[in-house]
């Protein structure tokens, strides 16, 4: 499904990401986890064509280069980030921030489909429909980046730190949603720092260390491995 | 008493309809803002220009000048598009000075256009349907019919406007785009087409309010000054980026400008002849703006609501 090979990410001359290269087969869950700052929301932007790549590499998803596309035309090509930040269009209700996740999506009855199936997958986003997307809870807004992500119908949906500054309750929530999608066999690439449950989920992980994916392996046998138990996991 | 409540009346009434044309000029400067995060010096030369259009292809074609609206509106957008893609989207990966200087700069070639093309003296349209047609509203009020079309008829520009905004499609993504240009992106929006798109509604809404003015303000080469002041009064007033505030201190400016013709019928009336303030009501919209700025810099509504 989507085929990253070798790209490398310079910031001011500075590389912040460094040959990296990754695949995730149609229908998996593959996990990126890793430390602050090792480059890992680089990685995703540079995928969406929202990060200045150096010249060498590839970018392939579903059999198509998409390296040098604009962002738009990526999303239009079904590949869909959530952002860590998740960027919602704060002043804008629930529904208007789910409806502009549909943009791309030109059929209308599509359209209400997906966002029946949103609430239904988030019901407090249906309570909450009417209410400005800035004044939810971070749980809630979570919840809505995703759910914005989801409008579209994604082929593969990448999401960045979906747990993050999230109560304990917020993120097993969170990773149920992650598990259903799977189940229903979305692909989904999923970045974490939540080694544990994102390693659990996961058919395959990426352990991404300044800048470059070190490590790679089934995720659960990285679960097992002394690497991830002793400097993830301490135990 | 008997001369001064008239007088009163009179500005008010004269006050609120230029108030409504104001809320027009600055809604496409607002715009421009709120999506762009960019301040159009030549905004008034767009008016300019919409001004010229009505009053040289009226005219030409034969017809009223209230007819040509549509054709400033177009002429409007085409000069905001070519403006965008010309120039505007080049000065964005500058700093925040150059994307100053670089509309400072397109204020000038505009306005050495128009005095190539169209010579320096002022112009006025003296034929139609609307010139020197009033009414006689109340005890001494005289309502103008051109100040009174152009009133309505930037009501219904700007309503139009902010239909097309908030309640279309392509509205709600121009929306997205000025609120989150990141998260727009993700959702698929191409942001250069909507920051092309918003050029477009801010010259075809200030060329028609233009188009408007023609027929009772003269035109000259110059005559943008004015009203970008006006304009960037009334958005700062409104709150930068947001369209109700600009609708409502557009109508704020008008009745400013008109209290000064008030205070000197009261002078008048008084006896002080020598005090009048008139001749300053301009200067009235920059003290504005500076105490906006001073006390209350995110405006009435606040930025981009
Ligand atoms: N736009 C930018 N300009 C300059 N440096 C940047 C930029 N974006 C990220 N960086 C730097 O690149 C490095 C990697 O950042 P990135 O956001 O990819 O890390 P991350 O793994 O996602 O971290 P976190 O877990 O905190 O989200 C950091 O050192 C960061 O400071
Ligand atoms: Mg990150």
């Amino acid at each position: 499904m989507l085929e990253v090979q070798d790209i490398t990410v310079r910031y001011s001359g500075l590389p912040v990401l460094r040959e990296a290269s990754l695949r995730v087969e149609e229908g998996q869950t593959v996990s990126v986890v890793g430390a602050n700052g090792a480059g890992k929301s680089t990685l995703l932007k540079a995928i969406m064509g929202a990060a200045r790549m150096s010249s060498e590499g590839r970018i392939n998803f579903r059999g198509q280069s998409i390296k040098g596309l604009k962002t738009e035309e990526i999303v239009r090509l079904g590949l869909i980030y959530v952002p860590e930040d998740r960027k919602l269009f704060k002043p804008l209700s629930v529904e208007e921030n789910l409806l502009l996740g549909a943009f791309v999506v030109d059929d209308e009855a599509k359209k209400h489909t997906k966002l029946e199936y949103v609430y239904d997958l988030f019901p407090r986003l249906r309570e909450r429909r009417r209410q400005a997307a800035g004044s939810l809870s971070g749980g809630e807004q979570q919840m809505a980046a995703i759910g914005r992500g989801l409008m579209s119908n994604p082929k593969m949906l990448m999401l960045d730190e979906p747990s993050l500054g999230l109560a304990p309750l917020m993120v097993s929530e969170v990773f149920a949603t992650v598990r259903r999608l799977q189940q229903e066999g979305l692909t989904v690439l999923l970045v974490e720092q939540n080694v544990l449950e994102a390693l659990e989920l996961a058919d395959y992980a990426y352990i991404m260390q300044t800048g470059r994916l070190r490590h790679e392996g089934v995720a659960q046998e990285l679960l097992q491995s002394d690497l991830v138990r002793k400097a993830f996991l301490s135990i | 008493m008997e001369t001064l409540l008239p007088e009163l009346l009179r500005s008010l009434v004269s006050g609120l309809l230029m108030g409504m044309v104001f809320a027009l000029v600055a809604l496409g400067l607002t715009v421009i803002f709120g999506v762009m995060d960019i301040v159009n010096f030549a905004h008034g030369e767009f008016l300019m220009i919409g001004m010229y259009t009505t009053l040289v292809t009226a005219p030409l074609i034969g017809v009223d000048p209230t007819l040509t609206l549509p054709l400033a509106g177009v002429v409007g957008a085409a000069l905001g598009l070519a403006c965008y893609f010309g120039v505007v989207q080049f000065l964005l990966r500058g700093p925040m000075v150059a994307q100053l200087l670089g509309t400072f700069g397109l204020m000038l070639v505009l306005r050495n256009l128009a005095l190539l093309f169209m010579g320096s003296e002022p112009r006025s349209v003296h034929k139609g349907w609307l010139v020197g047609q009033s009414w006689l509203v109340g005890p001494g009020v005289v309502l103008e019919s051109t100040k009174l079309a152009a009133a309505v008829l930037s009501i219904v520009s700007f309503v139009a406007v902010w239909w097309l905004i908030r309640r279309t499609k392509t509205g709600m993504a121009l929306t997205a785009t000025s609120l989150d240009k990141e998260g727009a992106r993700y959702v698929g929006i191409s942001t250069e087409r909507m920051n092309g798109l918003a050029w477009a509604i801010g010259g075809a809404s200030v060329a028609i309010a233009g188009g408007l003015l023609v027929n009772f303000w003269p035109v000259d080469p110059n005559v943008g000054l004015l009203f970008t002041m006006i304009a960037f009064a009334t958005v700062a007033l409104g709150g930068f980026g947001s369209i109700r505030g600009a609708f409502l201190a557009g109508i704020l400016i008008g009745l400013i400008v008109s209290l000064p013709t008030v205070w000197d019928a009261f002078i008048r009336y008084a006896g002080l002849g020598d005090l009048s303030i008139h001749s300053f009501k301009y200067t009235f919209v920059y003290i504005i703006y500076f105490l906006i700025m001073v006390i209350r810099p995110q405006g009435l509504f606040g930025w981009k609501q």
